[in-house]
C-alpha cells in the first residue's frame, strides 16, 4: 500500500529508525540522569549509556572513542571546528581553504572568520562538482592553518577526492577539517585511512533523531585542540559546554551501530533503486544529471529538466517530497550556488530536482515517483514556451529577454 | 507554500494553452520575462476588426502562480476590447487569485505580457506604439 506524499527528501532530514527510537525511549523515561552527575546511579547510568554511544561511533568511523566531541548537529560541529581551530592556531596563521560548494554552516562561519581578520580562499569545482588538486596546493601558504573540504555534498552527491587532500594537508603540516554530514553512515568513513584530523557530522542524516551530531576531534597525530565556543562546565573535554543530550546521544550511537552493520545491504538496495529512477528520467529529452556520477553517494541523484521551471515542476509532483535548485520563493530568484558553482545556468539550475532516496524508500514507491514526475514534466513542456521554442530549432540564446 | 485553491485549479486545469498564428496581422503577441529569472510568459491576442479580443492563448514556463497569472489573463481578455483590456491592472490578478506578496511579479509580468501582446498588435496595424510603463521590479 502506497502512502502519499512519498519522501525522497533524505538529504534534507531522514526518519528515525524504529531501532533508533527504542534504544533512546529509556533514556527520556525513567533512565534521566545528568552524565555529568557523579554522585549516584541516576548519573551512572546516563554516563555509561554515552560512553557506549562513543563506542558505537568510534567504531563506525574507526577512532578512539575520546575523539568524539558530541555537539547540537553539524552546524555547530563545522562552527566548532572552523572558528575553533582559528582561536587555537592563531599564532600558526589565519589562513582558511574552502570551497564554493560547501555548506551554508562552513561558508557562513568563513565569512565570519573573515570579519575577524582572518584570510580564506574559496576553491572552485569544475562541471563534476570536483576541486583541483593542484589549486589547492597552490592555494597554501606559509599562514595556512586550515583546510575544510566537504565529504559528500548535500546538492549534488559528489564526493571530493579526500584522501588526496588529506595527504596534501599533511604534507604541508596543515589540518585538515571535513564536513561528512552526508557520508557519515552512507558510505565507508574511516578518519585514519582518510587522514581526517576533524570531522563534523550529524544524528539526524542517518536515521537519528534531530538536535544531536559530534566532532571528530583527532588525538595523536597530530594532537589537536579546538577553543571552546561557549563558555561552561568544561564538559567534552573542555571543547563544548552544556549538558549532554543522553536520549540524542544514545540515539547517534545506535544509529551508527545500525549504519556499520546495514551500510553494505542498505547501499545495494539503494544504489540499485537511485540508477532505476535516474536511468528511467533520463528517457525524457533534455534531461541531465549535475555532478560526477562517479564518485557520488548513492542515494542521491540531482536532475536539471531543461525548459521546465522548477517551483512549477514542485507543485506538478506535489506526491513528492522532493527539493529544487530553484529558490524561487523570494523577490530575488536565486538558484542554487551549488548548482552555478558547477557551472550550471541560471535557469537549468532553476529547472531542477534532488532526489535523496533512503534505507526506507520501497521500488514501489521509486515507481510511482518516475511516473509522477514524467507526467509533470511532459505536461510543463507542453505549457512551456521556451520547450515550444526549443523544439522549433530556436536558440534561446539569441533572444533578447526582457530583463526584469 | 500554500496555494489558493484558485492558483491550484489554473495551474491543473489551464485554460487556453496554445499558440496562435504570429505572422497573422491581427494577431498580436507579447513575450516576457527570461529564463535566468525563471519565468517566461507568452501572451498572444486575436483581434477582429471591431477591436474586439476573439482569442487569446499562452504558454508560460515558471511556478504555478506565474502560470495561474497568464491563464487568468487569457480568460479575461476574450471578448474585451483592445482597449478595456489595457485596463487590466496586475492588482487585480492579485486579488482574485488570492497570491501572496513573493508572488506578486507573476501578475505584473501577466499585466506586461497583456501590454506587450497589445502594442505588437498596434503596431503591426500602424497604430502608434503605446508607451508602457516600466515594470515594477
Amino acid at each position: 500500500m502506497l502512502t502519499l506524499p512519498i519522501y525522497l527528501d533524505n538529504n534534507a532530514t531522514t526518519p528515525l529508525d524504529p531501532r533508533v527510537l527504542e534504544a533512546m525511549m529509556p533514556y527520556m523515561t525513567n533512565m534521566f540522569g545528568n552524565a555529568a552527575s557523579r554522585n549516584h546511579p541516576f548519573g551512572w547510568q546516563a554516563e555509561e549509556a554515552v560512553d557506549y554511544a562513543r563506542e558505537q561511533i568510534a567504531a563506525l568511523i574507526n577512532c578512539s572513542p575520546k575523539e568524539i566531541i558530541f555537539t547540537s548537529g553539524a552546524t555547530e560541529s563545522d562552527n566548532l571546528a572552523i572558528k575553533g581551530v582559528f582561536e587555537m592556531y592563531a599564532s600558526k596563521g589565519n589562513h582558511i581553504i574552502t570551497v564554493t560548494t560547501e555548506h551554508k554552516a562552513v561558508l557562513d562561519t568563513c565569512k565570519h572568520i573573515e570579519k575577524l581578520g582572518g584570510k580564506v580562499t574559496y576553491l572552485p569545482v569544475n562541471a563534476e562538482g570536483l576541486i583541483d588538486l593542484k589549486q589547492l596546493e597552490e592555494a597554501i601558504t606559509d599562514k595556512t592553518i586550515l583546510i575544510s573540504v566537504m565529504f559528500g555534498n548535500n546538492e549534488v552527491g559528489v564526493i571530493q577526492p579526500i584522501r588526496e587532500i588529506s595527504a596534501i594537508a599533511k604534507k604541508n603540516g596543515i589540518l585538515f577539517f571535513t564536513d561528512a554530514t552526508q557520508a557519515v553512515g552512507k558510505i565507508p568513513v574511516d578518519v585514519e585511512a582518510d587522514g581526517i584530523d576533524l570531522m563534523a557530522f550529524s544524528a539526524h542524516k542517518m536515521y537519528g533523531p534531530k538536535g544531536v551530531g559530534a566532532l571528530y576531534v583527532r588525538r595523536k597525530n597530530p594532537r589537536v585542540k579546538v577553543t571552546a565556543q561557549m563558555d561552561g562546565g568544561g564538559h567534552e573535554r573542555g571543547m563544548r559546554s552544556g549538558t549532554l543530550n543522553v536520549p540524542g546521544i544514545v540515539g547517534l550511537g545506535k544509529a551508527a551501530e545500525i549504519a556499520k552493520q546495514d551500510m553494505e545491504s542498505d547501499t545495494k538496495r539503494i544504489i540499485a533503486m537511485r540508477d532505476r529512477l535516474e536511468k528511467e528520467l533520463l528517457t525524457l529529452e533534455e534531461s541531465y544529471v549535475n555532478g560526477s556520477t562517479e564518485h557520488r553517494l548513492p542515494h542521491v541523484s540531482n536532475i536539471s529538466f531543461k525548459y521546465v521551471e522548477g517551483e512549477g515542476l514542485m507543485m506538478g509532483v506535489k506526491d513528492l517530497a522532493v527539493s529544487s535548485g530553484s529558490a524561487c520563493t523570494s523577490a530575488s530568484l536565486e538558484p542554487s550556488y551549488v548548482l552555478k558553482a558547477l557551472g550550471l545556468s541560471d535557469d537549468l539550475a532553476h529547472s531542477s530536482l534532488r532526489f535523496g532516496l533512503s534505507r526506507f524508500t520501497t521500488d514501489e514507491e521509486v515507481d510511482y515517483a518516475i511516473d509522477h514526475v514524467k507526467e509533470a514534466v511532459t505536461k510543463l513542456r507542453e505549457l512551456s514556451p521556451l520547450w515550444e521554442m526549443f523544439k522549433e530549432g530556436i536558440d534561446l540564446d539569441t533572444i533578447e529577454w526582457a530583463e526584469h | 507554500m500554500a496555494y489558493s485553491d484558485k492558483v491550484i485549479d489554473h495551474y491543473s486545469n489551464p485554460r487556453n494553452v496554445g499558440t496562435l498564428d504570429k505572422s497573422k496581422n491581427n494577431v498580436g503577441t507579447g513575450l516576457v520575462g527570461a529564463p535566468e529569472c525563471g519565468d517566461v510568459m507568452r501572451l498572444q491576442i486575436e483581434v477582429d476588426e471591431n477591436q474586439v479580443i476573439t482569442d487569446a492563448k499562452f504558454k508560460t514556463f515558471g511556478c504555478g502562480s506565474a502560470i495561474a497569472s497568464s491563464s487568468l489573463a487569457t480568460e479575461w481578455l476574450k471578448g474585451k476590447t483592445v482597449d478595456e483590456a489595457l485596463a487590466i491592472d496586475n492588482m487585480d490578478i492579485v486579488e482574485e487569485l488570492a497570491l501572496p506578496p513573493v508572488k506578486i511579479h507573476c501578475s505584473v509580468l501577466a499585466e506586461d505580457a497583456i501590454k506587450t501582446a497589445i502594442n505588437d498588435y498596434r503596431i503591426k496595424n500602424g497604430l502608434p506604439a503605446l508607451e508602457l510603463p516600466k515594470s515594477h521590479h
